[in-house]
């Protein structure tokens, strides 16, 4: 495997797994400020913050509505994580390593460019927003069913792995973070009815509701909920899960160790807490400490598979 | 059988599919009587069906323009062009025998041009040809094949013979679309392959893989083979990914190889350096070595020269081939034929006059208007005069251009390119020139191509083929007929 598709199917993995996050989150937003009491402040601008968007766009946007918000999130081609700039960020890299991925794969990423381009309008008008995130959503679940079902185990399949299960935990510590933030800044005479509201739609942005329902059996508070989605080893997008992962996948490729080692570093402080009141400012430094590591991580996946090594010959 | 061709004329050229007196062609019999039986609505839907299929599997060219580069779906005519299976079988031998002593030819130009000594070929062709490439005198490329891979286009003229127009001997493109062209008329036009008995032409990759494989330096079992492409804004760079992939070897490019310390070719994988033992590059010469040829590339492979001449990397196709495809050297290939391999020659050439002889260059100076004027080494049809449809002007600026540098331009008659009926508009078969480029491998052994690419001119009465200019294209058919 060439250093350089590794790293495109490393990087069109990532960016799969971050448009289908960007509609489940939209998606989730959505839904939750219908529920909110009326007098609490969320707003849509929250979603720019998970996303570390705010300087790109305050240079783009002076109000902070819902329409400006999903602009940026879905369609703007300068924001390198909008919807839109993910999916055509897919589709570069899988034009240029065709050969490695099954052969349907080329026509599946185009039917989701084309439909994600061409009804963008809809994902930003409230009104049929729901239908357009769906589509989207099941259109890169698609090309995750599509090489489950059909691509080889060789060294390619591991990159896309490990790109899919990084970013997945790098978007499941931002969301935590977001909530734990809106947690922390609001009055304390609403937490208890806006704590149900944002820890529930947690999970649901991450589609583990349900699951939690039946691995926890209790209710849902911010310190089961921060628990659940950190430490629960069988949920597919807990950080456990995704870093176990990450670890598997790099077993199988050369010179792993340093990888490993970096991951079980990562695992050793991915921890429950027990009490809602851990959820405090010492939380979020912890959760940018876990961002931090991932990062490095990241860069030493880097190093060392698609900076090409002229060391150890095959 | 009248409905579809009863006011079918294709005038005095030949047509592939139709006699003069309007009855099918044997090998076409079949075909015509099965679209005969489809309404013209039917045969409306199947055309939207190829176009259909066309983008589903994302078959497309790229097109330059000034606001850059368009991904253009391959143009397709579903109405196949058929050849006879015993006219095919001459014609390729004519094939292999050409690209034989064409390669007897070459390696005797980098070794010791005994076809100049004997007088077959004058010095000053060679000397001043923009192909000889001086660097690769005395490299002996394995089997003394340097043009692995060949694309010889032929036309066939008025009297229904084939004859060869060029040789490409550098990157020959457009087999890809070939194969893709008959996976579509599978699609569209299934029960055609019941009645009729085409031969398959998709035993191309696979040949392709044995050819490359047969040029290993190393002796093993599974040689490292690599497709090198220029990258995606390539206008061939669908044909490059879709060869990679049918071979199941790695498409790379330049930078993601480089030569050691040991002169071999390594390329850069997460396992660390792996030896590269064959490169089928789709990179002009001038390219593929910043050392060695232009300085500025950063297509190439620093240091690739080094590697091949030490024997340590093959190239397919070897540099310097294309000092055979000069459109000068074209005019000698009978010759050459004769001079090699002592045989007479199959395929004939298309009469050429070369400006650079004195007698010639005035008759060709003379008759302008009559004849198509071609430079020595463009190709895609670019810098060419076509003499009965030019202005005086335009005739005076070749003139002009010929009397400057005679040596870079020769001149042929105005052909008659034969015609097939193709569709226009709805359930309307109308006749359009025709060419054919059929691809010839050579290493240890030959092959050709069953067929080959037809191009076709869709508008009416022209006479340019290329896709970058508006030609399309047809599924090539070689039908044996049952003993009629």
């Amino acid at each position: 495997m060439l250093s350089r598709v590794a790293e495109r199917l490393y990087w069109s993995a990532r960016y799969l797994e971050r448009a289908e996050n960007i509609a489940r989150l939209v998606s989730v937003y959505d839904d939750l400020l219908y529920d909110l009491p009326r007098d609490i402040a969320v707003s849509w601008y929250n979603l720019v913050e998970i996303n570390s968007g705010v300087e790109l766009y305050n240079q783009r946007y002076k109000v902070r509505d819902e329409h400006n918000v999903l602009k940026f999130m879905l369609a703007d081609d300068t924001n390198p994580s909008s919807l839109l700039s993910s999916v055509k960020m897919v589709r570069e890299n899988i034009r240029t390593t065709r050969d490695v991925v099954p052969g349907e794969m080329w026509e599946l990423i185009n039917e989701l460019d084309l439909y994600a381009r061409q009804n963008i309008k809809q994902g930003i008008n409230r009104s049929v927003r729901h239908a357009y995130l769906n589509t989207i959503i099941e259109g890169c679940q698609k090309i995750i069913g599509l090489l489950t079902g059909t691509m080889d185990r060789h060294a390619g399949w591991h990159f896309i792995m490990m790109g899919r299960f990084l970013e997945r935990a790098d978007m499941n510590t931002r969301i935590l973070d977001a909530a734990n933030f809106q947690m922390q800044h609001s009055q304390e005479e609403e937490s208890v009815k806006l704590g149900q509201v944002v820890w529930s739609k947690v999970l649901k942005s991450q589609s583990a509701y349900l699951s939690f329902r039946r691995t926890m059996r209790c209710s849902i508070n911010g310190a089961s909920v921060v628990t659940f989605m950190l430490t629960d080893p069988c949920f597919p997008r807990s950080q456990r899960y995704c870093l176990e992962q990450v670890k598997a996948a790099a077993a199988t490729l050369p010179r792993f160790g340093i990888i490993a080692a970096n991951v079980d570093k990562l695992l050793q402080i991915t921890n429950g807490v027990e009490h809602s009141t851990d959820l405090n400012e010492k939380f979020s430094d912890y959760l940018n400490e876990v961002q931090l590591g991932m990062i490095t991580l990241h860069h030493q996946i880097t190093e060392n598979w698609f900076h090409f090594q002229q060391g150890d010959a095959a | 059988m009248d409905k579809l061709i009863k006011n079918y004329d294709s005038g005095d050229f030949f047509d592939e599919l139709i006699e003069p007196s309007g009855a099918p062609r044997p090998p076409a019999k079949q075909l015509l009587k099965y679209l005969d039986s489809l309404t013209a609505e039917e045969l409306e839907k199947r055309r939207i069906t190829a176009e259909a299929t066309v983008q589903e599997m994302g078959i497309s060219f790229t097109v330059y323009t000034e606001e850059g580069n368009i991904d253009r779906a391959w143009p397709f005519d579903i109405i196949p062009r058929t050849i006879e299976a015993k006219d095919w079988a001459v014609t390729e031998a004519g094939l292999k025998q050409r690209l034989t002593a064409l390669n007897r030819f070459i390696d005797d130009l980098y070794h010791e041009q005994n076809c100049i000594k004997d007088g077959i070929i004058p010095e000053h062709i060679i000397k001043e040809s923009k192909n000889f490439r001086p660097e690769c005198v005395g490299v002996s490329p394995a089997f003394g094949v340097w043009a692995h891979i060949c694309g010889t286009d032929l036309v066939r003229d008025h009297d229904g013979k084939f004859y060869v127009l060029e040789d490409n001997l550098r990157v020959p493109s457009g087999v890809s679309y070939m194969l893709e062209n008959r996976a579509i008329t599978k699609r569209v036009l299934p029960e055609l392959f019941e009645n009729d008995d085409i031969q398959p032409n998709a035993s191309y990759p696979a040949e392709l893989f044995e050819t490359l494989a047969a040029l290993s330096p190393r002796d093993i079992a599974r040689p490292e083979i690599v497709v090198l492409t220029p990258g995606i804004y390539n206008s061939a760079y669908f044909e490059h990914a879709f060869l990679a992939q049918q071979m199941g070897v790695e498409l790379v490019e330049g930078s993601d190889m480089f030569v050691g310390d040991d002169d071999c070719v390594y390329m850069k994988t997460i396992y660390g350096p792996e030896r590269v033992d064959v490169i089928y590059r789709r990179i002009d010469d001038l390219f593929i070595d910043p050392e060695a040829f232009n300085p500025d590339s950063v297509l190439g492979v620093p240091g690739l020269m080094r590697a091949w001449k030490a024997g340590n990397v093959a190239l397919a196709n070897a540099p310097g081939a294309g000092v055979a495809d000069d459109k000068v050297v074209y005019a000698y290939v009978p010759a050459l034929i004769r001079y090699y391999l002592d045989e007479e020659p199959i395929l004939p050439n298309v009469e050429t006059y070369l400006c650079d002889d004195p007698e010639q260059r005035e008759y060709v100076l003379a008759n302008l208007d009559k004849l198509v004027v071609k430079p020595a080494n463009e190709s895609g049809g670019y810098g060419m005069l076509v003499g009965p449809h030019s202005s005086k002007k335009e005739q005076q600026t070749f003139a002009e251009l010929i009397k400057a540098n005679p040596r870079n331009y020769i001149a042929q008659p105005t052909l008659k390119l034969s015609t097939a009926p193709t569709l226009i508009g709805t359930g309307a078969l109308e006749p359009r020139h025709l060419d054919l480029r059929p691809f010839i491998l050579q290493s240890r052994n030959t092959y050709v191509t069953t067929g080959g690419l037809t191009r076709v001119a869709m508008k009416k009465g022209s006479l340019v083929v290329n896709s970058s200019q508006g030609g399309g294209s047809k599924d090539t058919w070689i039908v044996v007929t049952k003993g009629e």
